[in-house]
């Protein structure tokens, strides 16, 4: 809470108060063919746009000797509420990414897809075509509710069709009615109240930070909803949706140094109806609106609001907003946070072909065609895809008559899970990190394979192969790949240079703890080896790491800000 | 003892203004001697004292009251060639008691000519045979029907140019034609120079100085003492080049860019080397191994071979004493002659109506020497060859931010063509051959004519590809001295994501508010080619206006292509921003160079 770090929050509270709706100078910096960059403060609005102003940063050092601007170009989120889509709107985004980005689709941990390197002049026709393929990118980032989760879960096929209408509906509630996005990049008339659009929940200065609500469908809690601003968790009772317990208050991102800062678990606060979903999350949101703290963006998500003001503050505040408090919470159940990988069948009959892919990068690269594998799973599938929490995608609703031929496919383009060499690798998430992620301290995704291998090779004298181990790591504290709940969490200090964590709840349900400060790839497989030797040798049978590490107080010594849920 | 007249002027001059000059002739002076650098001032004052023991400065034509014809030394010159020979013709009638009168075609009113008597006319050629900038208008007039009876004069021209170039010494050819055309007499033929000009255009000075000496009957010489003429204290020019040490080589575009453009920092520390941005800096180049080599094999020499010059090998010869990559019609014609099968003679011949330029321009030497083989002994080949030229690049950095350094900003050229690679050979020995530390060989060529505006006067800059390196000096020069002149840059090359010469630099001066508008264009960013005469019409109103407030407009770079493009476009901005026809476009650019606000930079 240095003094600098305030003056930069009230700038950006600033800049959303006078940009008329999320407008700001964005326009006449597309049109700017000087440079490839936007105006400082129109890359704080744009994100509510779904765009990030970035640059290449493998060439940030030469191209300064070289007097040119940094590489810039954008990432594009594309909002995708629950992760489904269809497989024209697949082949659209497949065609996007390698005719106006880097060439290659990313999935996200929020089950959404992003396009990076879209230069400049190439951003209109990015978002109008996205838009053509009636998906949009806004709020998929700002100051706002981002998209909504909610798990893909292919078994219950009618729990998760109603879950996930009730996703979309709250993602439609929640989306900003501001039309700066048509003006700008789809060339929407400006009308007379244009720049003063009545903003019914954000008002004019939106949130005082991003927003996030997953919904999960036990057993399994894909969706990671302690991590979530706000959690719904599906209770089906005699196979239908009786309603959701309610979490508030979770949240990943923390910074080095900064012990005010801090990942947190969400509490589950009560149960709520499905047709009462919508309007409690449209007053929790409104609740953070009006009690989030405006003035140090460090501090103001909804968990700090939470943790400053408590539950019983928070309940009475809902139930007042709302006009009927919340039934108490209802049983349930977790049994993981990973997918259910290759072929499962729905209660229609019809089948779910979940598919691995790495960091969920999609590109095509000499011997890896996923991009590709993908494009072709699209032509031949015209039904619809998934995508996953777990940065994976699922091929939904597959005829028994076309398995055989989809499985192929995606063989071929070694996109089947059963290709891995182990289940670590399978677990493993990572975020972006460099060269793109203006934050990454260190790298991730570009490493994640490396480190892996190093594991495996040790796993396999180990005999631990098959051992599902949740395995994260981010190239910041910032926690985009949710590291702090992970068995095995790397969070970036420098380059090369991570934080270790211990411990996370395979199912999301602990926070781990951090066992080395600034450490070394040698100094961390130094410290893994002899835990997962001991994990070989004592586990309890279907013990997880993390619990083992626990069970056997191997942590003790080890800090970390954890915090159970209730 | 004076002459009797010069005396009478003398005291009539002291009379009138006491001492000073007088505000008008005060301007006049000043004018004349901007863009002199202080060894040219220390010169000019010598040359002025010189004149004060022999009489007045030379009087202005309309002054009539001395009856003797005098000379008038006419140039024009783009790159200071003609510029400097026209001077040391004006020295030298001085010397012999000549009266002559220098006088740039730039500052020369048209409606002179016709009272002229005796002129001597020194010009260069440039484009793609066209005049130089300050020559243009002077060349249309005289090209054109409006040409007066010119029975009174005698003349002769001097001609500039580079063989290696279609139409040699074009212009000086034309105003040959034309004056004689016009009536006038030779005092002496037309002489056209090529590169190594010193010993022809000497020649010609004197043929012409004896001329004009007879012409005007002997002026009593013997009667004037000796014109005491300072001589120039010896600068770091062309024959005494410094050795400036090399401090930075850093390639200006980015990765993945179809070209390499180098950043050159050299330290001129205690050289006494000055120069004003808008000037050029001539580099005593190699021609390196990569260029060197390859011919020498083609050519089936051994570059060990002894020549004529002691203790120097062949290969020493064309490293460092012959023009190896560009060709000239001198040596095609001796290649021609030493080659067995006839087949390059017979390709001349066939050219002699037309493209023999393009023809001559598309090929290096080796492409002649692989083409049509032909055995020629090595002391015979360097007979045949050139000496090496040194190249010329604009400086791309300001005295008034750094006085101990100069900036360059090189492209390397490098192509592909008859199945080999291709290098330049000053640029690439420069880019690739010269590392940091190294040292170079550099002299000042400076440019009067390509010269900053008055510090409060909007400027408009066109210069794609490294024809913005003398604008950057034009930007640190004003942003040093705190100049409110508002500044206009267009700039243009291939791609913008690695192409864009000193972008961040561009940028910065944008956001402080010293760059009023940065506009670019890219020909390979989209489907169609888009290039800086594009960008100036979309922006035709704007740009006019900029010139209705009096901006000065720049053009630096390519002169083949680029330069007349450009001037296409502002004459097509003029007719639609005014309505008028082509005379009044013709006017309006007139106007403009006359007020030197249309100055060109372009090679
Ligand atoms: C793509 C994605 C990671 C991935 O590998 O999939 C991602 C990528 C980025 N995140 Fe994230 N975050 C992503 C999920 C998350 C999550 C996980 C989640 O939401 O379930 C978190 C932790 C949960 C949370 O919010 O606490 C997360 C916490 C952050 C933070 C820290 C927020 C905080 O409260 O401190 C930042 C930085 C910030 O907002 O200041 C951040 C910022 C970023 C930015 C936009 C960097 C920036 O602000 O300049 C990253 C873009 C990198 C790039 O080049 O693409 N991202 N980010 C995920 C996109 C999700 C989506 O589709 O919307
Ligand atoms: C006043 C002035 C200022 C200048 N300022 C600059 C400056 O700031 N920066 C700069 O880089 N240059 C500048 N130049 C140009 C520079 O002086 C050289 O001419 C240039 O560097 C090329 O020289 P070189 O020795 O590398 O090539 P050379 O060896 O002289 O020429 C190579 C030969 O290759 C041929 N050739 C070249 N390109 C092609 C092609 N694409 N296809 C076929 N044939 C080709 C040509 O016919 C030429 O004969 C300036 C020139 C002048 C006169
Ligand atoms: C860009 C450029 C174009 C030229 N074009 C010609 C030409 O077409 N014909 C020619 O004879 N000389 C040409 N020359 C050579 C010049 O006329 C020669 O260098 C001359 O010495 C320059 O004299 P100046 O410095 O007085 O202008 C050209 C030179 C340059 C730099
Ligand atoms: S965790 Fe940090 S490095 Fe990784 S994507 Fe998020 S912000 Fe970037």
């Amino acid at each position: 809470m240095s003094p600098p770090e305030q003056s930069a929050v009230v700038e950006v509270e600033r800049i959303k108060a006078a940009s008329r709706r999320l407008r700001g100078t964005i326009a006449d910096g597309l049109r700017d063919e000087a440079t490839g960059a936007i105006a400082d403060a129109d890359t704080q609005l744009t994100k509510f746009h779904g765009i990030y102003q970035q640059d290449d940063r493998d060439l940030r050092n030469e191209r300064q000797q070289q007097r040119l601007e940094p590489a810039h170009s954008f990432m594009v989120r594309v909002r995708v509420p629950g992760g489904v889509c269809s497989a024209p709107q697949w082949l659209a985004l497949d065609r996007l990414a390698r005719e106006h980005a880097n060439g290659t689709l990313r999935l996200t941990t929020r089950q959404a897809f992003q396009f990076h390197g879209v230069i400049k002049r190439r951003l209109k026709p990015t978002i109008t075509a996205i838009n053509g393929a009636l998906l949009d990118t806004i709020a998929a980032c700002g100051d706002v509710n981002r998209n909504v989760m909610s798990s893909p879960n292919p078994q219950l096929s009618a729990l998760h069709q109603e879950t996930w209408q009730i996703a979309c509906r709250i993602s439609e509630r929640l989306t900003p009615r501001t039309r700066a996005y048509h003006e700008i990049w789809l060339d929407g008339e400006r009308l007379p109240d244009s720049g003063a659009e009545d903003e019914p929940l954000y008002g004019p200065t939106y949130l005082p930070r991003k927003f996030k609500i997953g919904v999960a469908v036990p057993p399994w809690n894909d969706v990671d909803v302690y991590t979530q601003d706000l959690g719904f968790i599906a209770v089906s009772e005699q196979g239908r949706l009786a309603g959701f317990n309610v979490t508030v208050g979770g949240g990943m991102g923390a910074t080095h140094g900064e012990p005010d800062t801090y990942p947190r678990l969400g509490d589950v606060v009560g149960f709520c109806t499905p047709a009462q979903a919508v309007d409690v999350a449209w007053h929790v949101v409104a609740i953070q609106r009006d009690c989030g703290d405006r003035t140090n963006r460090k501090h103001a998500r909804f968990k700090y609001t939470i943790a400053d003001r408590g539950l019983e503050w928070f309940g009475a505040e809902l139930a007042a907003r709302l006009g009927f408090a919340l039934q108490p919470a209802r049983e349930f159940r977790f049994l993981g946070v990973g997918d259910r990988y290759g072929w499962s069948k729905g209660l229609d009959g019809r089948w779910h072909l979940t598919l691995h892919v790495p960091s969920g990068r999609l590109a095509d690269t000499p011997g890896h065609t996923l991009l590709s594998g993908m494009r072709d799973l699209a032509q031949m599938h015209g039904g619809r895809f998934r995508l996953t929490p777990n940065q994976n995608v699922i091929v939904a609703g597959v005829r028994e008559a076309d398995k055989r031929r989809i499985e192929a496919v995606a063989r071929r383009h070694g996109l089947m899970h059963d290709q891995l060499p182990s289940a670590l690798r399978r677990e493993a998430l990572s975020c972006v990190a460099l060269p793109t992620c203006a934050l990454a301290m260190a790298e991730a995704e570009r490493y994640l394979p490396e480190l892996v291998g190093r594991l495996e090779t040790r796993l396999a004298a180990l005999g631990l192969l098959d051992e599902p181990i949740t395995l994260r790591v981010t190239g910041c504290p910032n926690g985009c790949a949710r590291p702090y709940v992970a068995e095995i969490g790397l969070v970036g200090k420098g380059p090369g240079r991570y934080n270790l964590f211990l411990g996370g709840g395979f199912s999301g349900e602990r926070l781990n703890r951090m066992l080395l400060e600034n450490a070394d790839e040698t100094e961390i497989l130094a410290a893994l080896e002899p835990l997962l030797a001991a994990y070989a040798l004592e586990r309890l049978s279907g013990e997880h790491f993390g619990d083992f590490l626990h069970r056997s107080d191997r942590l003790s010594g080890s800090s970390g800000a954890e915090r159970r849920q209730p | 003892m004076m002459a009797p007249g010069s005396r009478i002027q003398m005291k009539a001059a002291l009379q009138r203004e006491s001492v000073g000059l007088g505000e008008a002739a005060l301007a006049g002076f000043r004018s004349a001697v901007t863009g002199f650098s202080a060894e040219q001032l220390l010169w000019a004052s010598g040359y002025l004292a010189g004149l004060a023991t022999v009489g007045a400065a030379p009087a202005a034509p309309a002054q009539a009251a001395d009856p003797r014809p005098r000379l008038t030394i006419l140039y024009g010159s783009q790159t200071g060639n003609g510029r400097a020979l026209a001077t040391q013709l004006e020295a030298a009638a001085a010397r012999r008691g000549v009266a002559s009168e220098l006088v740039s075609m730039a500052d020369y009113a048209t409606a002179r000519l016709k009272r002229e008597q005796l002129l001597a006319i020194i010009v260069s050629t440039h484009g793609e045979g066209d005049p130089p900038d300050d020559a243009m208008e002077l060349h249309r007039f005289i090209s054109g029907r409006r040409i007066p009876s010119l029975a009174s004069l005698d003349y002769s021209v001097l001609a500039l140019g580079d063989s290696s170039y279609e139409n040699f010494c074009q212009t000086g050819r034309d105003f040959d034609a034309r004056l004689e055309a016009a009536g006038a007499r030779r005092l002496a033929d037309l002489v056209e120079c090529d590169l190594d000009y010193t010993a022809q255009a000497a020649t010609w000075a004197t043929r012409v100085l004896e001329e004009a000496e007879a012409q005007i009957g002997r002026h009593e010489a013997a009667n004037v003492p000796q014109l005491r003429v300072v001589p120039a204290p010896p600068r770091a020019g062309r024959s005494a080049p410094f050795e400036a040490e090399l401090l930075v080589n850093q390639r200006l575009t980015g990765r993945g860019s179809t070209k390499d453009v180098r950043h050159l920092e050299l330290d001129i520390e205690g050289s006494g080397l000055t120069w004003e941005a808008g000037d050029s800096l001539g580099v005593v180049v190699r021609n390196p191994a990569r260029i060197v080599e390859p011919l020498l094999e083609a050519l089936a020499l051994d570059g060990a071979a002894a020549v004529d010059a002691p203790d120097r090998t062949l290969r020493d010869e064309l490293v460092t004493g012959r023009e190896i990559t560009t060709l000239n019609r001198p040596f095609l014609e001796a290649w021609a002659a030493a080659e067995p099968s006839g087949r390059l003679a017979d390709t001349l011949a066939e050219l002699r109506g037309a493209g023999f330029g393009q023809w001559m321009n598309s090929r290096q030497l080796i492409d002649i020497v692989r083409e049509f083989p032909a055995e020629v002994a090595s002391q015979r080949l360097l007979e045949m060859l050139r000496p090496l030229q040194s190249r010329l690049y604009s400086i791309s950095s300001a005295p008034e931010l750094a006085e101990e350094e100069i900036h360059l900003t090189v492209a390397l050229v490098h192509y592909e063509a008859f199945g080999a690679l291709h290098w330049g050979a000053g640029s690439s020995w420069l880019a690739l051959d010269r590392d940091e530390g190294e040292s170079l060989s550099v002299y000042v060529e400076p440019n009067p004519r390509f010269r900053l505006p008055a510090d409060d006067a909007p400027m408009i800059m066109i210069g794609p590809g490294t024809g913005i390196a003398p604008f950057r000096a034009f930007m640190q020069a004003r942003a040093a001295r705190g100049a409110t002149g508002k500044n206009w840059l267009v700039f243009g090359d291939r791609n913008f994501a690695t192409d864009f010469l000193y972008q961040a630099e561009w940028l910065r001066y944008r956001k402080q508010g010293l760059l009023q508008r940065l506009d670019v264009a890219f020909s390979r960013d989209q489907a169609g080619k888009r290039y800086v005469q594009h960008r100036l019409l979309e922006e035709s109103r704007e740009l006019y206006r900029w010139l209705q407030d009096g901006a000065h407009l720049y053009v630096c770079g390519d002169a083949s292509a680029m330069a007349p493009d450009v001037d296409r476009a502002l004459r097509e901005i003029i007719v639609r921003e005014t309505n008028c026809d082509e005379d009044g476009v013709e006017n309006y650019l007139a106007e403009l160079r006359r007020a030197g606000r249309y100055q060109r930079d372009v090679y």
